[in-house]
């Protein structure tokens, strides 16, 4: 068993499932095939995430209608002496750039609009690519692609935090005040299912294909 | 720690499954080599962190979860961030903050909020000193410390002090011109919260706990 599986592809270490054992992918504890229960953690096992796909294509549709809205309604509501005025995120960046506050406006652009769509582009491209769609790319760079999703998607979360700040902080009476808007509440459900979207993604999945087609 | 971290384990399985590890997102499968303290086993196809036993990691966790605790209770209390503009002035805490989501369905984001930023980072807190502290004091597990160690980590994700943290610095620079600030402490508090989630998500060896955890394994695996 052992030499034929290194026959043109030296490194590539065996797979649990070649092996006919099964592990826990919480407590990393390795049981026989066929084991439906981890027995230390109590962990449901299973050699591959079932319906790991769609449950990451229905997130990924949620998260993404959920982002239209969110970037249509307003963030912030802010009242002045003399005005009221409503900014969305991208309009609200462009309000900063025309203060000259270039730094602000990046972060809030960088975490409320890249990284979101960012997210999305990548979670569907690595949906599509273990599914033997798109281009070719090789699988630690995807794996990789799918750590750096699941690390940066949490901090989107930085804009709804900002609105809380700012919309509890500046409650002047007549001076000024700013409020959350609907897009705050759109923003954050975004976020959220992108983030389940990427959790739902198995990334055995993805070592999957390219043993099979590409030694 | 080295830039380029011993390989300690080695793709040669025997089938004694209690001396195998499986990598939990590739699937590979190795022979157990445990590493020793300041090692890491890392897979050699993603590169994942496999073992990283550290020493005093316990110990250390411990304290930097009590800090987390300490800045995330007083914070919630007491009010941090001050704002002063032509006589007004406005005190806020963290609870305020989440709150400041009113009005029909924003409710829900409040409590979305509220959660995020306290209560799931307290009880992640918590659970981890529950499951680490019998550990660390060389005693058997407390009761259902497994159950614990599992919410703790399922929760791991959704506890977002650090990012509410940075969330203040925006928040304070974006207003600094319209009114004025004082920050004071609680930019260090805050830049301290980011350094001790860091601290305590980095020195936690996983494999080590549930090794620890299990009533069955080897006792050596208990010294943390």
């Amino acid at each position: 068993m052992d030499s034929m599986e290194r026959v043109g592809s030296q490194l590539r270490p065996p797979r649990a499932q070649d092996l006919n054992v099964l592990a826990c992918r919480r407590c990393t504890k390795v049981w026989p095939s066929g084991t439906t229960q981890c027995a230390r953690c109590g962990a449901k096992l299973s050699s591959r995430r079932d319906k790991s796909l769609q449950r990451v294509w229905a997130f990924w549709i949620v998260g993404l209608i959920c982002y239209i809205p969110a970037n249509m309604y307003p963030m912030l509501r802010t009242r002045t002496l003399f005005q009221t005025q409503e900014d969305t995120i991208v309009g609200g960046a462009v309000e900063l750039i025309h203060h000259h506050a270039y730094g602000i406006a990046a972060i809030i652009l960088i975490a409320s609009v890249l990284i979101p769509v960012g997210k999305f582009m990548a979670v569907a491209f690595l949906a599509l690519s273990v599914q033997n769609k798109g281009p070719k790319v090789a699988n630690h760079q995807r794996h990789r692609m799918l750590e750096i999703v699941e690390y940066i998607g949490r901090w989107s979360m930085i804009d709804v935090f900002v609105v809380a700040i700012l919309s509890s902080l500046v409650q002047l009476n007549s001076l000024a005040a700013i409020n959350p808007g609907p897009a705050s509440l759109f923003f954050a459900l975004s976020v959220i299912f992108t983030m389940l979207s990427a959790q739902s993604f198995d990334p055995r999945m993805i070592y999957d294909i390219s043993g099979d087609a590409r030694s | 720690m080295s830039e380029n971290p011993p390989l300690s384990t080695n793709p040669m399985p025997s089938l004694d499954h209690d001396h195998l590890i499986v990598c939990p997102q590739c699937d590979a499968v190795y022979q157990i080599t445990r590493p020793g303290h300041g090692e890491r086993a890392v897979c050699t196809q993603c590169h994942t962190v496999l073992i990283a036993p550290r020493k005093k990691a316990g110990l250390q966790i411990i304290a930097a979860s009590i800090a987390v605790m300490i800045l995330i209770i007083a914070a919630a209390w007491f009010p941090f961030l001050t704002i002063k503009a032509a006589g007004n002035i406005n005190a806020v805490s963290i609870l305020d903050a989440a709150l400041a989501f009113q009005g029909g369905p924003l409710v829900i984001l409040a409590l979305c909020t509220a959660a995020l930023i306290m209560v799931v980072p307290l009880t992640r807190v918590l659970l981890v000193l529950y499951v680490l502290i019998p550990m660390v004091r060389d005693r058997p597990p407390a009761r259902h410390a497994m159950q614990a160690f599992r919410l703790s980590e399922a929760l791991r994700p959704w506890s977002m002090a650090e990012i509410f943290a940075l969330g203040c610095a925006v928040a304070l620079i974006k207003v600094a011109d319209l009114a004025d600030i004082a920050m004071g402490p609680a930019f260090y508090m805050f830049a301290a919260l980011v350094i001790l989630v860091v601290v305590q998500d980095r020195f936690m060896c996983r494999w080590t706990v549930w090794n620890a955890l299990d009533p069955n394994s080897d006792r050596l695996a208990r010294r943390t």
